[in-house]
């Protein structure tokens, strides 16, 4: 088996761990006690890839709490607040679309990042579904579910085409994974009576991106909230 | 909408290929595609199961507490009813 490339497991580590405290945010908030569920196993389902891909780099809480903001690689679509119910599908549905078809080439691979790729392939296609089954509901719901459903696909979508900037290390077309994503949201969004978003997916405002580890104000804050705690205590154990 | 108004699904999980489906508990779902969702969700997350029903609560007739006596009693005191006179043959499991 090759070794992964560190810069890789660090990306798509950042990735899982950081969506993973933000779904864990709707604890004691979700609207209603199923849903919350729902979301804390999804949480639970990135922690334990995040743990994984970690472990590639180095020391996993090290990595998770003693990392300065910009040291870290996510996606800004990733760290942006948890918003309203509907926020939080769509860039479930973003998100998740996009690991889904990205773990699936992954797990061709034969690195220590395709092995974790193949087994996490079932756990995302949960993730996606449960993202898309949500979408037709709130999109093809109320009158009300509706409009915020859109609202949140539009302002969630400029975050989306830092997605596809290749990762160094990682063998994938990224272009054509793009295109299968675009084809994925466009049929659900179409099928949920939603418009797919017409603005650019990135741009100059953006100030670089995630990957290369700048990201948006609200990041700091969340960072702030998840490792004041080991901060505060170091080397405690339970 | 708040999860007060939805109805009760009772769910049922089957734990292994030849075992029979057992209640599992119960939760509030809109309709039977989220009850099973949330079922999964709820019920099968530690492997716990290999097939889920739901079924909504209301749909199930149960026999009444106070005619427990006249249902159930008069079975009590007859063993021939009880198949516990053979032996189990090796390798029959889940009898």
């Amino acid at each position: 088996m090759n070794p992964a490339p560190a810069s890789a497991a660090l990306a798509l580590g950042d990735d899982a761990l950081v969506l993973s405290h933000r779904l864990g945010e709707w604890a004691g908030h979700a609207p209603v006690l199923e849903e919350e569920l729902a979301l804390a196993n999804i949480a639970l389902d990135l922690l334990g890839q995040a743990r994984v891909l970690l472990s590639l780099v180095g020391d996993e809480d090290e990595l998770a709490y003693l990392r300065e903001e910009r040291a870290f690689r996510n996606l800004q679509l990733v760290e942006q607040p948890r918003g309203d119910f509907a926020h939080t599908i769509a860039r479930q549905l973003y998100f998740s679309s996009y690991q889904r078809l990205l773990y699936e080439e992954l797990a061709q691979g034969d690195t220590a990042i395709a092995e974790l790729a193949s087994k996490a392939v079932k756990e995302v296609d949960y993730h996606r579904d449960h993202a898309e089954h949500w979408t037709l509901r709130l999109g093809d719901g109320t009158a009300e579910s509706h409009q915020r459903m859109q609202q949140a696909l539009d302002a969630l979508w400029r975050y989306t085409g830092e997605a596809f900037e290749p990762i160094e290390g990682l063998a994938v077309d990224w272009a054509t994974l793009r295109a299968r994503w675009t084809d994925r949201i466009t049929t659900v969004l179409r099928q949920a009576t939603l418009t797919l978003p017409n603005g650019p997916q990135s741009g100059a405002w953006a100030a670089g991106g995630g990957r290369q580890g700048v990201h948006t104000e609200p990041f700091g804050r969340m960072l702030a909230e998840m490792q004041h705690l080991h901060r505060s205590h170091p080397g405690a154990t339970w | 909408m708040s999860s007060a108004d939805w109805p009760l699904w009772e769910v049922f999980v089957r734990s292994r290929r030849g075992l029979s489906h057992t209640h599992a508990g119960s939760l509030h779902a809109p309709d039977a595609a989220m009850a099973l969702r949330n079922a999964r969700d709820l019920y099968t997350r530690r492997s716990e199961g290999v097939s889920v029903w739901v079924v909504p609560s209301a749909e199930i007739t149960a026999s009444s507490p106070d005619e427990k006596d006249s249902y159930f009693e008069p079975a009590a005191d007859k063993p021939y009813r009880h198949p516990t006179f053979y032996e189990i043959p090796e390798g029959v499991r889940h009898l």
